[in-house]
């Protein structure tokens, strides 16, 4: 384990913890070598006129996204969401309040774009963008997971992520770019998943996850790849294909397609779900990544898009891919593009063409963990809030024992698991260890309270995060489940087909 | 009409100018900049009526904060609420003769500029005494919260200290909306109170006393979710299309 101390559980429910300047200004991620910045467009390293270059570009977004200028704009300093950020309550770094966060970018902001900044800059907070400040960006914008946790309570829903994504775009125009991100987009747009997973090693993949299946049921289930004129097009985050526990998800979503008699696909060109585009705030590789996804349904004639269980890529995909690259008219207009994996087994589920036996899963007591942005950014159903009824109803179908942990840690107000926006990497792990503290605090409660053995999750990086981050905090790494995992274990196969 | 009511008549002209053009020229921006991406904080309203709805909650109950932080939303919300009854009383300067509901709200008015006294009291408190609220707090904040400090205790004092001619005031107002100007009623309280109204609405453009329009345009409150149903493509974006 690395050299910082995990923060200590704190009594439950918890206290404001006091301010430690400086806490974790020793954080921050790889930086991007020339080899990941240019296949996205970027220069290779930072540039000599960075600094007029990056005011030219906050000049550019300020002008596209009204999100950025109206927030620079409208916030008080009212202190609502100070205390909202996980980032904050695991490091007690200031920095890691979300209006501070902002405020690195809105002093900026002052000093070159309003007129009381010119006149006035000590009086509102006016500051250069000078090599500190461009530090303390790289440093703190790195340090928020995009989670969008304070614009549930912000007076004037002010989104800290939009001004995250916005410094970060910023800084790859620059050449100061983040490794870890760039370096996966630039596999997408090569290969066609973060992994680099070329086809035939998918195809061996799957055709192992085709005998083991076979093993443990006796049954035939598929997991197609590339079959022309298949009904639904499968876009699934990579991990699924070899990962724990989100290979669970992916044995799931095949039982129920099978079970259903629906004929599905994967496709080795979009073989991925995630769309790192959005954490770098770039719309430009945004769409470039959606963009594959639309040509691999057009190649493939489906009629159907779903999504495999990945948060963000849920966002990009519900929010943003009508937008990226739509419109989606050439595909069957009775359902909506995309959908959830969730919905499907739901809609399934009501209507009796799952046989599942939630008795198969009395081992576990299940809690469910709302990933930030399927909770915050998305919707599932035809309802608002129709994305936490829908994950939690398929687990209910699926498991006796299901428990909630407190509300405030839940639905809307859920805490990320810590490694979200582009920082599940290495290089960032004591924040994602003490920014998982609120979630590991309110998990700890029902597993003595309740004796809750596992937790389920819908999206790829809380598993990875989660399986990385529970054993620093004295829980077993395997607690965290798939929610298709449970399905799997549930569905009583050669039932129905 | 001597210098000094001179004086006062361009700088009321003046701060009318600097508040009306520079909301305008904010309001024109913020309407004019598109927001490219369906981004309302969710759960969100899946019509335009249910946006209304919450937007009428936001403004008008200040829903979110009430979620975030209980007292600076009971501080913050008595400030608001005394200061709109406080400023509909004083439509009585503006209106001849003095419109019915106007005259109704008269007596409530004069407790609403103690509410608003004590809510800001309560605000610059918690600025000070809350550690996190202290550490984002500039100077600009003080000077802010100082001067509505100062609006509400000159405006209480010409009620309750030294009672003004307020007919006299009435005319000086009438006649800066008639284009007529007339003397401004030479009393220290009200001079100062007019003063200091006038500097508040020539900052309110360029600070961030901007919330208030701001919010109307914050796409996490004022987008409807629909983005399955509908295409949502702003100018540039569709730009980029061509290229498809
Ligand atoms: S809640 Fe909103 S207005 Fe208040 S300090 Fe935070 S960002 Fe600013
Ligand atoms: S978006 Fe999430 S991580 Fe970023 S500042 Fe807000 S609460 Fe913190």
């Amino acid at each position: 384990m690395a050299d910082f101390e995990t923060p200590a559980l704190r009594e439950y429910p918890d206290e404001i913890p006091p301010l430690r300047p400086g806490a974790t200004a020793h954080v921050r991620p790889f930086p991007a070598a020339p080899a990941h910045q240019e296949p996205l467009g970027f220069p290779g390293e930072l540039v000599e006129d960075w600094q007029a270059r990056a005011l030219e570009k906050m000049g550019d977004l300020l002008g596209k996204y009204r999100s950025l200028q109206v927030f620079l704009d409208a916030c008080v300093r009212c202190g609502a969401c100070t205390d909202k950020c996980h980032y904050f309550l695991g490091t007690q770094d200031p920095r890691n309040m979300p209006v501070a966060r902002q405020d690195l970018m809105r002093s900026v902001y002052r000093r070159h774009f309003t007129l009381g900044g010119k006149i006035a800059p000590a009086l509102v907070g006016a500051r250069e963008l000078d090599r500190e400040m461009l530090d303390q960006w790289y440093t703190y914008f790195h340090q928020c997971s995009q989670c969008r946790r304070c614009s549930v309570f912000c007076p004037y829903g002010i989104d800290t992520a939009e001004i995250s994504m916005a410094a970060r775009e910023i800084m790859d125009h620059v050449g100061q770019g983040q490794k870890y991100c760039n370096e996966i987009i630039a596999k997408v747009h090569k290969i066609g998943n973060n992994l680099g997973l070329p086809g035939p090693a998918l195809e061996d993949t799957l055709e192992g996850l085709e005998e083991e299946v076979k093993e443990d049921t006796g049954v035939d289930v598929r997991f197609p790849l590339d079959v022309e004129g298949a009904e639904v097009l499968l876009v699934t985050p990579s991990a699924d294909f070899f990962a724990e526990p989100h290979v669970e998800g992916l044995i799931g979503y095949a039982k129920v397609f099978h079970q259903a008699g629906i004929s599905w696909t994967l496709s080795t060109y979009a073989s991925e779900a995630a769309n790192f585009g959005m954490f770098i705030g770039s719309y430009e590789n945004m769409r470039r990544i959606a963009l594959r996804i639309r040509k691999a349904a057009q190649d493939l004639g489906v009629k159907r898009i779903v999504f495999g269980e990945c948060g963000h890529a849920w966002r990009v995909a519900y929010s943003f891919l009508n937008t990226l690259a739509g419109p989606w008219d050439f595909l069957d207009k009775r359902y909506p593009v995309p959908q959830h994996m969730c919905e499907v087994t739901y809609d399934l589920i009501r209507r009796g063409a799952l046989n599942l036996d939630p008795s198969a899963n009395d081992h576990m007591t299940v809690t469910f963990h709302d990933s930030c942005n399927v909770a915050r950014a998305s919707r599932m159903g035809d309802m608002p809030g129709g994305q936490f009824h829908i994950p939690r109803e398929v687990i209910k179908a699926s498991v006796n024992k299901f428990v909630e942990m407190d509300p405030a840690t839940t639905m809307e107000r859920t805490f990320c698991c810590g490694g979200g926006g582009g920082l599940l990497t290495d290089d960032l792990m004591e924040i994602r260890v003490k920014g998982a503290l609120p979630r590991m605090q309110a998990l700890k409660e029902v597993v003595e309270r309740e004796g809750v053995t596992h937790m389920a999750a819908i999206c790829a990086i809380c598993k990875s995060q989660f399986t990385k981050v529970l054993p620093y905090y004295d829980l077993p790494m395997d607690m965290i489940v798939s929610v298709h995992q449970l399905v799997s274990n549930a569905i009583q196969l050669g039932t129905k087909e | 009409m001597g210098a000094v009511d001179l004086l006062f008549v361009i700088l009321s002209y003046a701060a009318t100018l600097l508040f009306l053009g520079g909301l305008a020229w904010r309001i024109y921006r913020y309407a004019r900049v598109p927001a490219p991406l369906k981004i309302p904080t969710m759960p969100a309203p899946t019509s335009r009526a249910g946006v209304v709805a919450r937007m009428a909650r936001e403004v008008v109950l200040f829903e979110s904060l009430f979620k975030g932080q209980k007292w600076t939303w009971l501080f913050g919300w008595v400030f608001h609420a005394a200061l709109a009854l406080v400023l509909a009383r004083h439509l009585r300067y503006f209106t001849e003769p003095v419109w019915g509901w106007v005259v109704l709200i008269q007596p409530f008015g004069k407790y609403a500029g103690l509410a608003m006294l004590a809510g800001l009291a309560g605000l610059w408190i918690r600025r000070l005494a809350v550690e996190r609220v202290r550490y984002i707090t500039g100077p600009s904040d003080h000077l802010i919260l100082a001067l509505l400090v100062a609006i509400g205790l000159t405006g209480a004092a010409t009620r309750f200290a030294a009672r003004t001619d307020i007919v006299a005031f009435k005319a000086f107002v009438l006649g800066l909306l008639r284009l007529d100007p007339q003397p401004i009623p030479h009393d220290p309280l009200v001079m100062a109170h007019l003063l200091l109204v006038l500097v508040l609405m020539a900052v309110f453009p360029f600070s961030k006393l901007l919330h208030a329009p701001g919010v109307f345009f914050s796409p996490t409150r004022n987008q409807v979710d629909d983005a399955r149903e509908r295409r949502h493509l702003a100018p540039w974006a569709a730009a980029l299309e061509q290229s498809r």
